[in-house]
């Protein structure tokens, strides 16, 4: 749909978050791999890739340190936003993150038109399955790291925590990373990028931008309510050049590569 | 005793027979092939050196204990098997020098292997006299295999074997539960070989040495080196890094003890000390980690049975609805694809 009208939907802050997210993330997830499978066979070869398990370790923290860091910040700047600037739409109403009666429903929805017994549902700005990753990746993040923080700073926890938090902190990471790990590199992947529609993936967090037609098809509830209130107009923009498509197709290519060969060493390790 | 001594090498080169007809020069003449004579029997050597007080001019002893051979291992081997250059030796009394004895001739598969152990290195790159060749620890002619109780290489013998110079560690090893396991007469208790092999052995502050311990402790204590291997210290063990704590480390080597002893490193009392080796600082919380825990066993840890218990639910839960999710979406884009395509046509 070249040449079609956009319409924004990621300012760059948000389009800048993800791919430091995507990146840490996958760092994160090389690093610490062969430390949570560290009996499979690929273990050595991949922590090695990063100078063996030291310096695996250090790249682990230094992702670890900026992922945390790019959490605060983005927590922070919501709640500026909201609480501050009084940008109420955040925490509620259409174009909120915010768990809603409606995503209960319209996941009923979307299951009944799965087995072929109702219509879509009309979804707004986020639909349900997009909330759950994002606090997914929220309540993750949290967990991960603060857990991540009791195995970096041993000493410092211990004067604060018993050390039995140790095993607890170990555990946790470990098994949140696989739920993490699996979450995204599959699920999130598939809803995301991969599934009949968007395949081979969906542009929109590289460039910012959704066709008007696909806004309108993927989403109708937020094309009726923006086309209603006028506010469509204000919200277009050009379509992406093919320069900033093929960068996105390039960094997304490079994202969902490497987190498929990570769920293949995964599952090597457990069904061998 | 000079004289009794001609008169026995006398009479034993009249066993000989025939051998003696060789002449006198050729016996320090290089032979360039086997003649063919008759080698001396067994009895032809204890004629001599079956007497008790037999001596060579120095006065030192040249008796052999014919009843303890004779219970040997090797009791049907004969003399000349081992002592090989006597084979083809028809001058007797023969030099008071021999070649050395070559186990290896026969034993070589245990011979290469112990060429590369300290044992062999040091004796044979180093030149120290006093590291063990195969008759220091196995004895020569009064060899005996290892399942017997009277060999000095029997389970039960093995400390003392050792401890004929390693006297310190074997103090330190008596005191420990290896030994009053082994003293209780159990089979399984480990001593010295069972931990450092007993021709292959070598350094024990190598990485190499670090890094198979928990393999090694968890041949008998397989549950326990089990759960090691699911901490840090065991992971990071598993990648091939030396730095984190291996089981002696904790626990010592020789002198190990339950944490019951007080004089344990492992007793409450001493833990602070003991991870305080590598975590300088460690607390009294600090020791409470639980260095080989078991999430399936709720009096260890509650909390942590806990966490297994909710990502348990959590993990396939989430997994099974999502994938069940994606699959009926995947199904039903491709169906409704279908019917497009078709009422597009």
């Amino acid at each position: 749909m070249t040449g079609a009208v956009h319409i924004s939907r990621f300012d760059r802050p948000t389009r800048l978050l993800h791919i430091v997210i995507m990146t840490t993330f996958l760092g994160l997830s090389a690093t610490g791999l062969p430390l949570l499978f560290s009996d499979a066979p690929w273990s050595r070869v991949l922590a090695a890739l990063f100078g063996g398990f030291h310096g695996a370790g250090l790249v682990h923290r230094f992702f670890g340190a900026t992922l945390l860091l790019a959490v605060v910040w983005h927590v922070t700047n919501i709640l500026w936003r909201a609480f501050v600037l009084g940008e109420r739409g955040l925490l509620w109403g259409p174009t909120s993150m915010v768990p809603q009666w409606r995503d209960a429903v319209q996941l009923v929805q979307q299951i009944t038109w799965f087995v072929g017994a109702g219509p879509r549902p009309r979804f707004e700005h986020f639909a349900y399955w997009e909330k759950f990753d994002y606090w997914a990746v929220l309540w993750g993040s949290g967990l991960m790291g603060a857990a991540g923080l009791v195995l970096w700073f041993p000493m410092a926890a211990a004067r604060v925590l018993p050390g039995w938090m140790f095993n607890v902190a170990l555990f946790v990471h470990g098994a949140e990373a696989t739920l993490a790990i699996g979450f995204i590199f599959v699920i999130h992947f598939f809803n995301g990028h991969l599934r009949p529609g968007k395949f081979p993936m969906d542009l929109v967090i590289f460039t910012g931008s959704v066709s008007e037609h696909e806004l309108r098809e993927e989403r109708e509830a937020e094309y009726a309510r923006l086309h209603e209130t006028g506010a469509l107009a204000a919200m277009t923009v050009p379509a992406p050049s093919a320069a900033v498509s093929k960068r996105g197709y390039l960094i997304g290519t490079a994202g969902l590569t490497l987190g498929i060969v990570l769920v293949a060493f995964i599952l090597y390790a457990v069904l061998r | 005793m000079r004289p009794l001594f001609r008169v026995l090498s006398t009479t034993a080169c009249l066993f000989l027979g025939g051998a003696a007809v060789a002449g006198a020069g050729q016996v320090a003449a290089p032979v360039a092939a086997p003649v063919a004579v008759k080698p001396p029997a067994n009895e032809d050597c204890l004629a001599c050196h079956g007497d008790a007080d037999a001596k060579r001019a120095n006065g030192t002893s040249i008796a052999l204990d014919a009843v303890a051979f004779a219970a040997s291992k090797h009791a049907t081997r004969a003399c000349v098997d081992c002592h090989a250059d006597l084979k083809t030796l028809t001058e007797f009394p023969h030099p008071d020098t021999l070649k050395k004895v070559s186990c290896a001739s026969c034993h070589n598969a245990v011979g290469a292997t112990y060429h590369d152990s300290i044992h062999a290195r040091a004796r044979e790159k180093s030149g120290l006299k006093v590291a063990p060749a195969c008759a220091d620890c196995h004895g020569s002619h009064d060899i005996r295999g290892k399942t017997d109780p009277k060999s000095r290489v029997s389970h039960a013998q093995v400390p003392a074997t050792c401890g004929a110079c390693h006297d310190g560690i074997k103090q330190r090893y008596d005191i420990g539960v290896h030994a009053a396991a082994l003293k209780k007469g159990d089979s399984r208790a480990p001593v010295c070989s069972d931990c450092h092999t007993a021709h292959a052995i070598q350094r024990t502050d190598t990485d190499a040495s670090r890094l198979a311990k928990t393999a090694e402790c968890g041949s008998c204590h397989a549950s326990v080196a089990e759960a090691f291997t699911r901490t840090f210290h065991g992971k990071v063990t598993q990648l091939g890094s030396a730095r984190a704590a291996a089981c002696s480390d904790c626990h010592g080597a020789h002198d190990i003890l339950p944490a019951s002893n007080a004089a344990s490193t492992i007793a409450p009392a001493n833990l602070q000390t003991t991870c305080g080796k590598c975590h300088q600082g460690a607390n009294a919380s600090f020791v409470q980690y639980d260095t080989h825990p078991n999430p399936r066993d709720y009096s260890r840890s509650a909390t942590l049975w806990w966490a297994n218990r909710f990502y348990w639910v959590l993990i396939p839960g989430c997994f099974g609805f999502f994938g069940l999710h994606s699959l009926l979406w995947f199904w039903r884009s491709r169906k409704d694809a279908r019917a497009r395509k078709d009422g597009t046509r």
